[in-house]
This record gives structure tokens, sequence and C-alpha cells, in this order.
């Protein structure tokens, strides 16, 4: 993985100074709020229902076992013993005081961490497959392009004061575990007819209040080309998007009203203009991030499936297999999802005991090594087919073998309400209450992959939007309620979701998942996934079974 | 006292800002783009050096055919998050070739003042309610950058 050099080193502990600095003038008041405010966001720093809470970047989803130990002892000392995987391969502390936040960010700096543009109107941390280099189907490694993007965007003096929150995603595979069409900007890298690397360019994706998918603007770029294009897309929004409603000034919103051809073209004249040359991505750089993400070294196994035997032996193991387990491109090896869901947990939450847990096994299991998913789960990337067994022993004895991942209870929700000062509803307990009527995993299993995301309000940060199964949660008129939608997908052939019908009270919304699905259990022909069926079928036939003999609130 | 900081000092101001319409002040003077443009021969043929300032709204492009008779263009900031002039700034620089003073005029402060100088802003009216001397240690936040410079800086990277 990545490892900082000596300007890394340098630009963090300054970092951590400016923003000490930056507080001290807030507490003796040569700051106001309104000039603070943007300037702690830009260092993840939010004020919350109840306290300060820090997001801290996790580049592209990726943690050595040692960061993993220095977050589980910020949350122990800092926060009150956990923190939060959110949908962008971060991680958020709720509990955090002013006065000590630089304190935190100094802690990260010690183990190559920060929580630069976390927040605030600038590019936030770039997301990718938490799959990066071990996915059978991948076609070139998006992690050396993650990090340049990184150094790129890092406190770039021109694009620090954009008119709105600027993301980026990039995948490598074939198939779109990064969610690219829903991101500012989406990038797939793909390869031209004589083999060279490339990337195909979405924008102006989005979720929020105007969910929107992105629009492809350039089949083919040059890999070498990617710093340069992407700055020509940063200032044609930095000059021409607007800024005088927030509601209105994400990309989305400009490539929307110009149309994504004259978007494009605007995009292409500026970029023309540019000096490419000195923009370009030379060889020797990119050789030189990428010996960062050179592969572990993989022991010499047989290509057998040791895990086989034994599964037979064991359903419960067999069933972790079957859900948690996934192929890697060393045939002896394998990823190793680990989902922060199920048994009452809130999604995401990890507390410290557990970060170490898993940080101990990473280094016993899997080359140190851990990813974040912006499903809200972890991720052991490396591990021998012939530890799984061992592995899954250790996994089960602290709790974190539920072998639910891709299922009904393998949930997406933002805080919601419980935290979050621009909630309208809560989201937690709804997971909670979803995860306890499908308790029985027998039936996860027989269900198999279904995508329940939740939001707390309309910003989406709980990707309702693109859920199988979305849920909103809404205020009406003092009451908190929830707005279903069916169909949404973030992955290959992305859609958003159609709403099926009148918001519902909290305590109704558990058994509405609960119809949907037997509507689905029942109606699937075999292997049909839900998607399929609803796109198939439409809303309708879910509506009159979640609706039949409801006391359904007016939408 | 003086707000204006350039070359890490706070400096006298000689420039006066003019309005859209009137008597033009003696001496050295900042316009309009829209005044300039539209009084362009006059302007130029003055004596006393003549400075124009843009909008955010304002395409640079406008002076691209005069910036040679120009020494200064200020770049205004309605609200220090309206970033739109960081833009504009690189373009006079780097496209246009504008190597006279580039200011920023509005709502500036300290801690964009390294953001601005990095996009190649060499003056700075600092807002009037702020320490100059506080604002003067922003210049030595940083030491180094990832993104290469575009006036001479320490070095970047990317």
């Amino acid at each position: 993985m990545y490892r900082y050099d000596q300007l890394d080193r340098t630009f963090v502990a300054e970092r951590v100074r400016q923003f000490r600095d930056q507080v001290a003038r807030r507490l003796d008041g040569r700051l106001t709020e309104d000039e603070f405010k943007p300037l702690r966001l830009q260092n993840g720093l939010y004020l919350q229902l109840h306290a300060y809470m820090l997001r801290v970047a996790i580049p592209y989803g990726v943690l050595s076992s040692r960061q993993l130990r220095a977050l589980a002892a910020i949350a122990r000392t800092y926060d009150k013993g956990y923190g939060h995987y959110t949908t962008r391969q971060n991680i958020q502390f709720n509990w955090i005081r002013l006065d000590q936040a630089a304190d935190v960010l100094a802690a990260l700096a010690e183990v190559e961490m920060h929580a630069i543009q976390t927040s605030g109107n600038c590019v936030r941390n770039v997301t990718t497959d938490h799959l990066a280099g071990i996915a059978p189907d991948e076609i070139a490694d998006p992690r050396p392009y993650c990090e340049l993007l990184r150094q790129w965007s890092t406190l770039h003096p021109e694009f620090s004061f954009l008119p709105r929150k600027f993301k980026i995603a990039v995948t490598g595979a074939e198939a779109d575990r990064a969610a690219i069409a829903v991101h500012d900007i989406g990038l797939r890298l793909v390869l031209d007819a004589a083999g060279a690397v490339g990337f195909e360019v979405l924008v102006g994706g989005g979720l929020g209040r105007t969910p929107i998918l992105g629009s492809v603007i350039r089949r083919f770029l040059p890999a070498s080309d990617l710093l340069g294009y992407v700055e020509a897309i940063l200032r044609v929004y930095n000059r021409y998007g607007r800024r005088d409603n927030i509601y209105k000034a994400r990309i989305k919103i400009l490539v929307k009203a110009l149309g994504a051809e004259a978007f494009g073209r605007a995009v292409e004249a500026e970029w023309q203009a540019m000096d490419r040359d000195g923009m370009a991505i030379d060889a020797g750089m990119l050789d030189r991030v990428a010996t960062h993400f050179a592969p572990p070294a993989y022991a010499e196994l047989a290509d057998a499936a040791p895990e086989r035997a034994q599964a037979m032996r064991e359903p419960a193991f067999a069933r972790w297999l079957a859900r948690n387990v996934l192929p890697h491109r060393v045939p002896c090896y394998r990823a190793v999802m680990i989902a922060l869901k199920g048994g009452g947990a809130v999604p995401g939450d990890a507390t410290a005991e557990t970060m170490e847990r898993v940080a101990d096994l990473a280094e016993l299991f899997s080359f140190g090594e851990i990813r974040v998913t912006h499903t809200q789960n972890l991720v052991l990337g490396h591990v021998a087919a012939h530890d799984l067994a061992a592995l899954w022993h250790a996994l089960r004895v602290a709790g974190l073998a539920n072998p639910v991942v891709g299922t009904v209870t393998d949930i997406i929700a933002c805080p919601g309400l419980d935290y979050c000062a621009l909630a309208t509803a809560r989201a937690i307990p709804i997971a909670q209450a979803i995860d306890a009527a499908f308790a029985d995993v027998a039936e996860l299993h027989d269900i198999g992959d279904l995508r329940i995301n939740i939001s707390g309000c309309i910003n989406s940060c709980g990707h309702h939007h693109v859920g199988d199964i979305g849920i909103l949660g809404v205020d009406k008129r003092g009451q908190e309620v929830y707005q279903l939608t069916l169909g949404g997908s973030s992955a290959d052939e992305a859609s958003l979701g159609t709403i099926l019908g009148p918001s519902l009270p909290p305590d109704q919304v558990a058994g509405a998942v609960r119809r949907v699905v037997d509507v689905y259990m029942e109606r699937r022909e075999p292997g049909e996934s839900f998607l399929a069926l609803v796109r198939r079928l439409g809303v309708d036939a879910f509506k009159a079974r979640v609706y039949g003999g409801l006391e359904a609130h007016a939408a | 006292m003086s707000r204006l900081i350039k070359n890490l000092a706070l400096v006298a101001d000689p420039w006066r800002e003019a309005a859209a319409e009137g008597p033009l002040p003696d001496g050295d003077v900042i316009v309009p783009l829209a005044r300039f443009t539209a009084e362009r021969e006059a302007l130029l043929a003055r004596e006393g050096r003549l400075g124009v300032r843009l909008s955010p709204d304002d395409d640079p492009a406008a002076l691209a055919g005069d910036l040679g008779h120009l020494d200064l263009v200020a770049l205004a900031f309605p609200r220090f998050t309206d970033g739109r002039a960081y833009s504009q700034a690189r373009l006079l620089r780097e496209r246009l070739g504008f190597a006279g003073e580039l200011r920023a005029v509005g709502d500036v402060l300290r801690d964009q003042l390294l953001l601005m100088a990095r996009c190649g802003f060499d003056a700075f009216e600092l807002r009037a309610d702020k320490d100059p001397d506080d604002a003067l240690g922003a210049f030595a936040d940083y030491s180094v950058a990832y993104q290469a410079p575009v006036s001479p800086a320490p070095g970047g990277r990317v």
C-alpha cells in the first residue's frame, strides 16, 4: 500500500500545525464561525447534533493494520470507544472536542493519515473498488491512479472553493463495485483496440434531492492524460457551476443545464488549451506510485480448494463461505468480507476492540492490509484458502463472522437523526428493525442478494436511490415517516429506484420490507435477481401487497 | 494604515479605484471591465498606469488583446467562499501570459492568501477588519505543495 514520502510527511505535519492555529484563532475570536466553518470542514470536522464529528480519510478505502490500531486508539482516547465506517470508505468519530481536534489530526499524521477534504466544497476522498488488485475481473489496478488523484486534488489552490462538494470514483474492473455512475466524475479503466490503458469518463452523476446518473463525455481518455482532463472538468465547473442556490450547485445541474454533449465540448476546449504535456502522467511518475501497490508476497500454494472438505462437514462454515468469501485473482487466495452488520449492530459501526481484533487478524492472515467497502464493511483481501477455517474460527469468537454479506441485513445506513444535524429522520433503528425481522440466516441465504439502503434525509448519504429497496426517512409535520423505492442499482446498468407508494410510519417499515421480499420469493424465476423482477413486473405488483390492509399516511 | 500585501510585506497602495462612471481620479487607476471596454481608447491614452477589475462572471479572455497595456488586473472575491477568481487568475497567468500585478480584492482573508498566491496572485487587499500582521503569517503555512507552481513557489510534484 501507499507509504508517505518526505513531501507527504511534511505536508501533513504542516496541515496539522495550520489547523491547530485556525482552531486557536477561532477560540480567541479572530475567526468568526462563518469564516472558520469552511476551514474546519476541509479538515473533516462537522458540528453535529450533540458534538463535533471528525471524518477521517481512508484514501480509496485501504488501511494497514497499524493504521487501524491507530483509529482504535483514537476511538478510545478521543471518542466513546467506537467509530463509524461511511459509504465513501471513510471513518467518522462522533464525539470529538474542538480543542482536541488538532491532537487527533496529529495522531493520524503519525500513521500517515489525515482528514483533509473529507468535507467542504472541494474534491473529496477518491473512492474505488474495495477489491482493487484482488478481483479476477480487473482490467487494470485503479489504486495508482486514485493515489495520483489524491495528491493532485490535495489542497489544490484553484479548486478549494468549488460551488459544492465534488466526488470522484474509479473502477478498474468489469463489474462496477465503486458506483461510478452516481459520482460527480466516474472513471472506468478500459483498454483500447491496441491494448493501451485509458479511462471512460462519466460526469454529472449524483444522488441527493436530484438523483441523476452520470453521462459519458469521453469513451477513451489515455491514462496519462487523466490529471489534465480532470482539471479541465473542474475548471469548467468552478467557473460556470451555480453558486446562487446550494441545491443547484452540484456539477450534475450544470451538466443537465448545458446538456452532456455541450458540457463535454467545453471540457475538451479547456483541455486542448491547457499545457497538456505539463499535466501528463509520465511513465516514471506512474511507476513510482504503482510500486506501492505491488502484490504482496503470495506463497506458492497448491491450486486447490481446501475449504471445500470442511464445508461439507460444517454447514455454518459453508454459509460463511457462500456469502463472505470471494474469489481472488490468485487462485489459492480469497478475499474475506467482515460484515459490520447484523445482530442488532449499527450498520458500519466498529468498536475499538473490533478494530484491534481485525488488525490482528489482518496481520496473521492477510499481509496486514484491510479494505473498507462503500457498503460499510471490512475486507481482508489476501487470505490463503488453507487459512480460511482458522480465520473463520477467530472471526466467530470475535462475533465478526456473521454470514450476511450482500443479503437483506447487510444494510447501508447513514447515521441519521441519532447523530446528524442535517437528518430529518432516524436511520439506525429502521436498520435494526429490519435486521430483527430477518434473523434467520437460512432464510437470508435463500433470498440471496438483496440490497437495502437507508437515508435519514434527502441528501442521500445512505444511497437509498440505488438500493434494490431504498428507504428514505423524511419529516412530515413533525412525524418521522419513510418512503420506499424499489429497483435502484449502483452497479452496471445503474438505475434509480421508483417510489412504491405513500410514506410509512417507522413501525411499519420492516413489515413492508417483509411483504416486498415475499413477493420476490413468490414471483422470481430461477436465478432471477430482485432488480430483474422489479424491472419485469413493475412496482405495482409490490405495491398491492405492501399497502393491502395497511393504514398509509398521505404521500 | 495600508492593507495591501505585496512581496510578503505591507506596502503603500498607489492605486485608486474608479467607479463605473464619473470623473476619474488622477494617477494610477483601476476601472471595472465594462468601463474599460466602453472608454478603452481614452483610458489607454491617459497619463498614469491603468488597471482593470474583473468580477467573477467576467471572462479574462475579454482582456486578451490588451494585457500588454495593463499594469494591474484586480480579481474580486464577493465572498471568500466564491472560488471563481482562482480560475481567472490561472487563466490570466498561464494562458494569457499576464505578467503585471494580479490583485485579490473583496472578501480577502488570511486563510485563503496562500491559495491565491499559488494561483498567481501577487497582491492582496486584506479585508479592512482583519489584522495584517496575522495575515502575513499565512505565506509560511506550507513549505511544500502537490501541484506545480503557477508563479515561482515551493516545488510541486503532480
